[in-house]
C-alpha cells in the first residue's frame, strides 16, 4: 500500500464506508482480499461502533485486517500485543515516579521560601492548599496504548491482539473500555474517548472468553478460504507471480490441508511460500523443490516427516 | 418484521446460540441499518452479531436456514371439469362464496395461503410447541384456525347440490393438500423451537444418572458423557490456567526498591510493588478400576483422561491388585482407546489397597509434594485383605491435600469389606460421587476449598 492510496481514500472515506461492496473494493486496493463475511462484520462494527472480536487460527488474517483497516481509513493504528501478566499499568497508564519524586523534592526546597513569611501555622496550611496540586496530573501521566487510543480525537483503530492470552482479571477491566469507549482512573475521573476508536480483539481461542466480553463485540471466525479466495489473495500479496504458479502452489496446499497435521497452511504461510518459490526462480512445482521448500509450509518435524513421501501423489491431485 | 425477529431468536436460543437482550437489540439496529432486502448481506450482518463463537456459527447457518426457508408451495388445483376459464368457485353453494380459503384453496394462491398459514399460526401458537406429541394437536389447531370447519361445511353443501360433486372433489383434493402444508409447517417449527429442549432433557438425565447403576451408562449416552466430562474438566483446567504471580497493588516493597535505589545515591526512583506468589499445585490422581467399580470404572477413567487433557502437572495411575503409571497411555491415545487400554492392562482384577498403596509408595511418592493434590477415585473395597493405613498417613502428610471420591453413597462405606470409613480419616474430603451432576458440583467446592490459592 503506497501512500498515494492512503491519502486518495482519506480523502473520500464516506464511499468506501457506503456499503459492503464498496468495502470490499476498499480493502481490495489496500491490499486485503476480504470474503463477504468478512467485510459484512466489518460494515457493521464501523457503523454499530462495535469492537469486533476476530478469531481463527494462526496465519489467517487476523492481524492484517485491522493494519488493513487502519490503512484503509487512513487512521493511526494502536496496537496491544496481550500477554500472560499484562495489567492495567502497562495497557492504560502509569504515573512517572521518578518525576514524581523529583517534583515532591523541588516541592521541598521551595517549600520553605513560599511560606517562610506566612504569621503562623494555620495561615501556612492555608497557603499550601492554595498551591496547585500537580502530582497526580496529566503532566504526570505516562499513556499506555489504551488510554493513547482514548485520547486520539481523530479517531484510530485500536488492535487488541491475541487477547485470549491476557488474563482473566484483565478481561474484565477491558469491558469498560470496549462498552462506553472511557476509562476510569481514581486520581483524575473518568477520561472518555472524543472519537470512538475503531476496536479489533484477536484471539486464536487458548483459553474461552467471557461471555459478559464476547456479547459486547462482534464475532468474526475467519475461516481457512477456499482455493479461488486464495489464488486471489496470492495475486495481490505477491504481484510477481505467474498465474500457473499460483494455481498450482494453491492447489497443494489446499490438498495438504486436507490432511491430518498438526498444523495446517494457513494463509500466511501460502503467500510466504509463493515468496520463496520466486526467490528460487521456480516457475512450476516439481518434487524436488516441494521438499526442498516444505519447511516453509509446515512447521513441525512429525509433520514434514509425513508429507514428505506423498509429494508426488500431491502434485498429481488435480487442483480442487 | 420485529415479531419475526423475536421468534427467530427464540429459535436460535433453542439451538443454543445464547442470545441476550443486548444483543437482541444489535440484532434489531443491524437490520435497521442493513435491511432485509439482500439476503446473504442480513445473514452475514445478523451473524456477526449473534454468534459468538465458531460452533455458534455452524448453528446459526442452520437455524437461519431452516427459519427463513419459505419453499414455494404449488397449490394447482384440479381444473374444472366443465369449459375453460370458467370461474373455479362453479358448482358451490353460495356461503362458499364469502370463503376466502376456498377461493385460495381453488385458484391455487400459493402466496395466499403462505400468508394466511402464518397469520393463523401465530393466533394458533404454534411456535410455543415444545415436544413431538404436540404436533398432531397443532397441526388441527391451525387448520381450525386457518377455516377448515366452514371448508368442510362448503364440501358437504355441496356434495348435496346437483352437479356439485366435482367441485367438492376439487375442494376436497384443495384440503388435503392444506392438511399436508400445515403438517409440514407444524414439523418445521417442532425442529427450529424444540429439537434443541430434547437433547437437554437427555444431558439432565444423564447429570443425574447414577453411573454404578445397573448397566452403568447407555453406549448410546457414552458420546453425550464424554463431551459434559469434559467441559467439567475444561472448566476445571480454566481455573488451574490463572496466573500464579498477581501484583498486590499499592503495597511498595521497600526492601528491594532501597536495593534498586542504590545506583541513584539512595534515592528511590523505581518503586518495586510486593507481588504474590502463588504457587503452581499438582495432581496425582489414583483410580481404581477393579472388578468392584467395574460398572463406575468407564466414567472414572473418562474423568481422568480428561483431567489429564487439561492439566498440566498430572500424574495418573491405575490399580486393581497392582498399581501403574497410565500416563503414557492417557496421552498417546483416544479416549476410548486410551480406557480400553487401561483396562486391558490392569483392569477388572481382585482388588488390593494395601498393595497398590504399596506400590505407589515404593516407586511414585516423589512425585507427591507440599503442593500435590492427591485425588483417590474408587470405592474403599479391599477385599479383607490389609489397607495399609500407614501408608495412607504418609500420603498425607506429604500431600496437600487428599481427596477421595466414592462412586458408593455414604451408607455403605462401613458395610462388608469396605474400609472406606478408615481411610476417611486421612482425606481433607471424602465424597460420595456417582453422577455427573455431583461430579461437577465436587468439582466447584472441592477444588476452590482445596486448590491452594
Amino acid at each position: 500500500m503506497t501512500l498515494s492510496t492512503t491519502a486518495a481514500i482519506k480523502a473520500a472515506p464516506t464511499d468506501v464506508l457506503s456499503s459492503v461492496d464498496a468495502l470490499i473494493a476498499g480493502l481490495a486496493s489496500v491490499g486485503y482480499i476480504a470474503s463477504k463475511r468478512i467485510a459484512t462484520a466489518l460494515y457493521m462494527a464501523i457503523h454499530l461502533q462495535k469492537p469486533i472480536l476476530v478469531e481463527g487460527s494462526a496465519g489467517v488474517g487476523k492481524t492484517e485486517l485491522a493494519l488493513s483497516t487502519a490503512a484503509l481509513l487512513g487512521q493511526p493504528l494502536i496496537r496491544m500485543q496481550c500477554y500472560e501478566g499484562l495489567d492495567e499499568s502497562k495497557a492504560l497508564y502509569e504515573w512517572k515516579y521518578g518525576k514524581q519524586l523529583l517534583y515532591t523534592q523541588i516541592l521541598k526546597d521551595r517549600m520553605g521560601a513560599a511560606l517562610s513569611d506566612a504569621a503562623d501555622m494555620d495561615a501556612a496550611m492555608d497557603r499550601l492548599h492554595g498551591i496547585g496540586d500537580l502530582f497526580f496530573s496529566e503532566p504526570f501521566l505516562e499513556p499506555r496504548p489504551l488510554m493513547k487510543a482514548l485520547k486520539e480525537d481523530d479517531g484510530c483503530v485500536l488492535l487488541i491482539d491475541e487477547i485470549d492470552k491476557s488474563d482473566e482479571a484483565f478481561e474484565a477491566f477491558l469491558l469498560e473500555v470496549l462498552s462506553a469507549y472511557q476509562v476510569s482512573i481514581p486520581e483524575l475521573g473518568v477520561i472518555k474517548a472524543k472519537t470512538p476508536p475503531l476496536v479489533f480483539l484477536t484471539s486464536n481461542n487458548v483459553r474461552d472468553l467471557g461471555d459478559a466480553l464476547k456479547r459486547r463485540c462482534l464475532h468474526l471466525h475467519i475461516p481457512l478460504p477456499d482455493a479461488a479466495l486464495e489464488r486471489r489473495i496470492v495475486a495481490s500479496r505477491v504481484p510477481d507471480i505467474e498465474a500457473t504458479l499460483t494455481a498450482e502452489l494453491v492447489g497443494f496446499v489446499q490438498s495438504l490441508r486436507t490432511l491430518d497435521l498438526r498444523k495446517s497452511p494457513s494463509i500466511s504461510e501460502t503467500v510466504d511460500w509463493a515468496r520463496a518459490l520466486i526467490l528460487l526462480n521456480a516457475d512450476s512445482l516439481d518434487v524436488e523443490v516441494v521438499r526442498d521448500t516444505l519447511n516453509v509450509l509446515l512447521k513441525f518435524e512429525p509433520d514434514i516427516n509425513a508429507v514428505e513421501p506423498q509429494i508426488g501423489e500431491l502434485l498429481r491431485r488435480p487442483a480442487a | 418484521m420485529q415479531g419475526a425477529l423475536e421468534d427467530f431468536f427464540r429459535a436460535l436460543r433453542a439451538a443454543d446460540v445464547k442470545v441476550s437482550p443486548v444483543e437482541a437489540i444489535d440484532a434489531h439496529l443491524t437490520v435497521a441499518k442493513v435491511g432485509f432486502s439482500d439476503r446473504e448481506l442480513f445473514k452475514d450482518a445478523l451473524c456477526a452479531t449473534l454468534a459468538k463463537t465458531a460452533d455458534e456459527v455452524v448453528r446459526f447457518d442452520a437455524t437461519f436456514d431452516t427459519f427463513f426457508a419459505r419453499d414455494q408451495v404449488s397449490f394447482t388445483p384440479p381444473p374444472p371439469s366443465g369449459q375453460d376459464g370458467g370461474d373455479p368457485m362453479d358448482g358451490l353453494p353460495p356461503e362458499a362464496a364469502e370463503s376466502d380459503l376456498a377461493r385460495m384453496l381453488l385458484e391455487g394462491d400459493a402466496a395466499s395461503i403462505a400468508q394466511a398459514m402464518e397469520e393463523a399460526a401465530e393466533r394458533a401458537q404454534v411456535s410455543q410447541i415444545r415436544l413431538s406429541t404436540q404436533r398432531s394437536r397443532l397441526t388441527r389447531r391451525l387448520l381450525e384456525e386457518m377455516g377448515l370447519a366452514q371448508i368442510e361445511a362448503i364440501i358437504n353443501a355441496a356434495r348435496k347440490l346437483e352437479g356439485g360433486g366435482d367441485a367438492a372433489d376439487r375442494l376436497e383434493a384443495g384440503k388435503r393438500k392444506l392438511a399436508e402444508e400445515a403438517q409440514r409447517y407444524v414439523a418445521r417449527q417442532h425442529e427450529l423451537y424444540a429439537s434443541g429442549s430434547g437433547k437437554m432433557l437427555r444431558e439432565e438425565m444423564l447429570a443425574r444418572k447414577a453411573l454404578n447403576a445397573e448397566g452403568g451408562i447407555d453406549p448410546v449416552d457414552q458420546a453425550m458423557m464424554q463431551a459434559l466430562v469434559k467441559k467439567m474438566a475444561k472448566r476445571l483446567a480454566d481455573r488451574y490456567s490463572r496466573r500464579r504471580n498477581r501484583a498486590k497493588r499499592g503495597h511498595m516493597d521497600i526492601r528491594r526498591t532501597l536495593r534498586k535505589s542504590m545506583p541513584y545515591g539512595g534515592m528511590p526512583f523505581e518503586v518495586i510493588w510486593k507481588t504474590e506468589k502463588i504457587d503452581k499445585p499438582s495432581i496425582v490422581c489414583i483410580c481404581d478400576v477393579s472388578k468392584s467399580v467395574a460398572a463406575a470404572a468407564q466414567f472414572l477413567l473418562t474423568f481422568l483422561y480428561s483431567l489429564n487433557e487439561v492439566v498440566d502437572r498430572m500424574e495418573a495411575y491405575a490399580f486393581s491388585g497392582r498399581l501403574i503409571s497410565v500416563n503414557n497411555i492417557l496421552d498417546d491415545e483416544h479416549v476410548d482407546g486410551a480406557i480400553f487400554e487401561v483396562l486391558k492392562r490392569i483392569g477388572f482384577q481382585q482388588t488390593d489397597y494395601g498393595k497398590s498403596l504399596e506400590d505407589f509408595c515404593e516407586n511414585h511418592l516423589d512425585h507427591v509434594d507440599r503442593h500435590t493434590t492427591v485425588i483417590f477415585l474408587g470405592d474403599g473395597r479391599s477385599n479383607y485383605a490389609d489397607p495399609r493405613l500407614d501408608l495412607m498417613a504418609t500420603i498425607q502428610k506429604r500431600a496437600r491435600s487428599v481427596i477421595w471420591l466414592n462412586p458408593e453413597p455414604e451408607s455403605y462405606w462401613s458395610q462388608g469389606d469396605s474400609v472406606m470409613y478408615r481411610y476417611e480419616r486421612f482425606c481433607h474430603v471424602a465424597k460420595t460421587c456417582n453422577t455427573l451432576g455431583q461430579l461437577e458440583r465436587i468439582i466447584e467446592d472441592v477444588l476452590r476449598t482445596y486448590v491452594p490459592h
